[in-house]
């Protein structure tokens, strides 16, 4: 297989950094005397934490990162190929199997792209039921992002453990509504299926939304406040808005640049626009930064979900209905983006009037954000560039597709 | 002395070998006597020893099961407490891999010399009045030398095998033994300045009237964070850093050659345990004069004590990145070794009364 490299771009070094060493990075070395030699390191494919598959090429001085080429491919599934021999509503499943920390969110982004191409919308209490599972996804997304990022810093799979507990009262949450725990496979054009909301949806939600904010404390308690933690996440890694926007990042990995762009906010979709929450962003660009705007957007997504479950009372009882036949007209085409939890999920469809689509592409963020990791780590220790790249949060089964 | 001065009954099993073993050198003076001694003396802290670590396992991994809301082994044996052995039996059945260009000899040599120090330093721990395999008179001194001893052997194995993440870890290992060796003498010389001696027994005896940890507060914090430095203990295992470069120095190993750098692990965060007691935490003095507990469960409750503080720091602490951590070594720990070491000169001319 031939695995794909990039080595990152934008403007400007790190101020830190050392100008990079060598230019072809399979060059070897130079050896002066007097001069330590670089070492080429492979960090990946199978490295603790890398995220699953993840390769970075790493040119060391002594622990110093000179040089870092991000390789990847290693989980390539070629799902976009696949999803072209999928009907519009069968390759929903594929997408499933792209960040599958946050399935809801793909589910969405790949069905509001399907109903644009059938010119139809959901009713609204499918589109409230739709946010309320994203957001819920979002949380339970940031608190794997967050637990996983502790333990990137190093705390030995505490904040690990504690995040994947808090995640699965979640995942109960889901189970109870579609009957899956991590591949929903859940929207439908025009609505959801199973159509039918469970019993007390409501109790077990608010539970969930009731516990949040101890939770988040905790986290705050445990690792934000802890100065080992802030000597390993102030300061590192720092992205500025403009690199951040040159390499087209979106997510947190962007508005802990300072960059207030969300896709809920910036092309509202579903009925984001109704809803009251806030954009978190900080200004510092920094490892830290990136680390607060998920926990923030947590208490931010409790505030939506709690607006969902009060807006579920009053609208009105209309689930909606699955067209009999999913076709859309030959040559149209549609792109939707929503906002995952990782950044700017994106779907583009071409219809060519059969029940398949002729071409489908997925913008992944996890893929895009990791190409701002060679700007981000160059100068810094390897330690660093491991906080670096939690701080980034990817998912290898997105970044790959 | 002090034996004297504590009821017969009161004696742990330990008391109770050694003092079989005296009244073997009363009925057979000469060489047997002293012979046989010396290897029950070596068999009982070496079985100790290694028992020990595999029981510390069981407690390291149930007390980490508690931080991070999960059971933990709880299947083998009662509450999980044969875990231990099988995990150890699966190790020693487990094959031995060796990398094909890794230094073979050094390779496995590496997990031996490592694993040795802690034992050796239990032999001169006082667990209870008499129950000491060696009173020497440099007790403390020969702990803190042999216990240095594990690191040639962590640097071996990260050099042998071949490895470039091994090969940082124990160059890293190094340059920590070499940061926080300073510290951590620099700590027990304040107790040694109180005691007025270097031997172990002596200086649990200077603490009839108050444990040093109390005048030695700054001695005693420092003292378990060099010592914890020096173990590589969690949040100082930058040599074996998981998710910087995989698993350090012991990337390479397999089966029981890893074992044998786990049970080094668990064993030597024990000797710190038991050597912070002896220093710090008044040895196997009761507390509240309460006799009825032996002296050696005295000891023991202590130390794992102490080793329940480094779980818990294991679990709750962020890892430093290499250039914080040396830094942390030279500027704070130094200094403040220094400045206790004042402190306990200062208090020594002032309360002369503390030391028994």
């Amino acid at each position: 297989m031939r695995l794909l490299r990039f080595r990152g771009g934008g403007g400007g070094d790190v101020a830190t950094a050392p100008a990079p060493i060598d230019d072809e990075p399979r060059r070897p070395a130079p050896v002066q005397p007097g001069k330590s030699a670089l070492v080429k390191v492979n960090f990946g494919p199978h490295h603790p934490s890398t995220h699953g598959v993840l390769h970075l090429f790493l040119t060391l001085d002594g622990e110093i990162v000179v040089d870092c080429e991000v390789v990847f491919g290693y989980l390539h599934r070629a799902i976009e190929k696949l999803a072209e021999q999928r009907t519009y509503v069968g390759g929903q499943a594929l997408c499933d199997r792209l960040d599958y920390v946050s399935a809801m969110t793909n589910n969405h982004a790949w069905m509001l792209t399907v109903e644009r191409l059938l010119d139809i919308e959901p009713p609204p209490r499918v589109q409230v039921v739709r946010v309320m599972m994203d957001e819920l996804s979002r949380i339970a997304s940031h608190w794997i992002g967050t637990g996983v990022y502790g333990q990137d810093v190093g705390v030995l799979v505490t904040s690990v453990m504690w995040a994947f507990n808090w995640r699965e009262e979640i995942l109960d949450v889901f189970d109870d509504f579609c009957g899956q725990r991590m591949t929903y496979n859940y929207y439908r054009p025009g609505t959801v299926y199973p159509q039918r909301l469970p019993d007390d949806y409501e109790r077990k939600i608010r539970a969930i939304c009731d516990r949040t904010p101890g939770r988040v404390e905790q986290m705050h308690r445990f690792l934000t406040r802890n100065q080992i933690f802030r000597l390993r996440a102030v300061g590192v890694g720092v992205l500025s808005a403009d690199d951040a926007l040159s390499l087209s990042c979106t997510g947190p990995t962007l508005r802990g640049s300072g960059v207030a762009y969300d896709v809920r906010r910036a092309r509202p979709y579903a009925i984001y626009s109704d809803l009251d929450f806030d954009v978190i962003t900080r200004d510092a660009g920094d490892c830290m930064a990136r680390y607060e705007v998920r926990l923030d957007e947590i208490l931010q997504s409790r505030r939506i979900v709690l607006q969902c479950l009060d807006l579920l009372k009053e609208v009105s009882p209309d689930m909606g209905r699955e067209p009999k036949q999913v076709k859309p007209a030959a040559g149209r085409e549609a792109y939707v983006e929503v906002e995952g939890p990782k950044g700017a999920v994106g779907c583009y469809m071409k219809a060519n009037g059969t029940p398949n689509p002729e071409r489908m592409k997925w913008r992944s963020p996890s893929f895009i954000n990791l190409g701002a990791l060679p700007l981000m780590s160059r100068g810094w220790k390897i330690a660093d560039l491991i906080s670096i790249f939690g701080s980034i949060d990817i998912n290898m089964g997105e970044v790959d597709r | 002395m002090i034996a004297a001065a504590l009821p017969a009954r009161s004696c742990g099993s330990a008391d109770f070998i050694c003092g079989a073993g005296s009244r073997l050198h009363d009925t057979f003076p000469g060489g047997t006597g002293d012979v046989v001694i010396a290897v029950i003396k070596v068999l009982l802290v070496a079985n100790f020893a290694l028992i020990n670590a595999g029981v510390m396992v069981l407690v390291w991994r149930r007390m980490m099961a508690f931080f991070q809301d999960r059971l933990g082994p709880n299947r083998v044996g009662v509450m999980g407490s044969l875990q231990w052995v099988a995990d150890g039996i699966k190790l020693i059945l487990k094959e031995i891999i060796i990398p094909r260009r890794a230094d073979r000899t050094f390779f496995l040599l590496a997990p031996i010399i490592v694993v040795f120090p802690f034992i050796l330093a239990y032999a001169v721990i006082p667990f209870s009045p008499t129950g000491i395999a060696a009173d020497m008179s440099i007790g403390i001194l020969f702990v803190l030398a042999v216990t240095a001893l594990a690191f040639p052997g962590v640097f071996m194995a990260g050099w042998s095998s071949n490895n470039k993440y091994a090969m940082i870890g124990g160059m890293r290992a190094v340059a920590q033994i070499i940061t926080f060796e300073v510290p951590l003498l620099l700590s027990a010389l304040g107790v040694v300045l109180f005691a007025g001696s270097l031997s172990m027994t002596h200086i649990v005896g200077a603490q009839q009237n108050v444990w040093f940890v109390v005048p030695q507060a700054i001695g005693a914090a420092v003292f378990l964070m060099a010592a914890m430095a020096e173990n590589a203990a969690h949040p100082f295992d930058l040599p074996e850093a998981e998710s910087e470069i995989v698993s350090g120095y012991s990337t390479e190993y397999s089966g029981m050659a890893f074992g044998l750098f786990y049970l080094a692990e668990f064993g030597s965060t024990f000797t710190i345990g038991a050597v912070f007691t002896t220093l710090f935490l008044g040895g196997y003095r009761p507390l509240f004069g309460i006799t009825v507990i032996p002296p050696v469960l005295w000891f023991l409750a202590k130390a794992y004590l102490v080793f329940a503080v480094m779980v818990w720091a294991r679990f709750s602490l962020p890892r430093f990145r290499v250039d914080q951590f040396l830094s942390f070594g030279w500027k704070v720990l130094m200094p403040l070794a220094f400045l206790n070491l004042l402190v306990a000169a200062a208090e020594l001319a002032i309360f002369p009364h503390l030391v028994a």
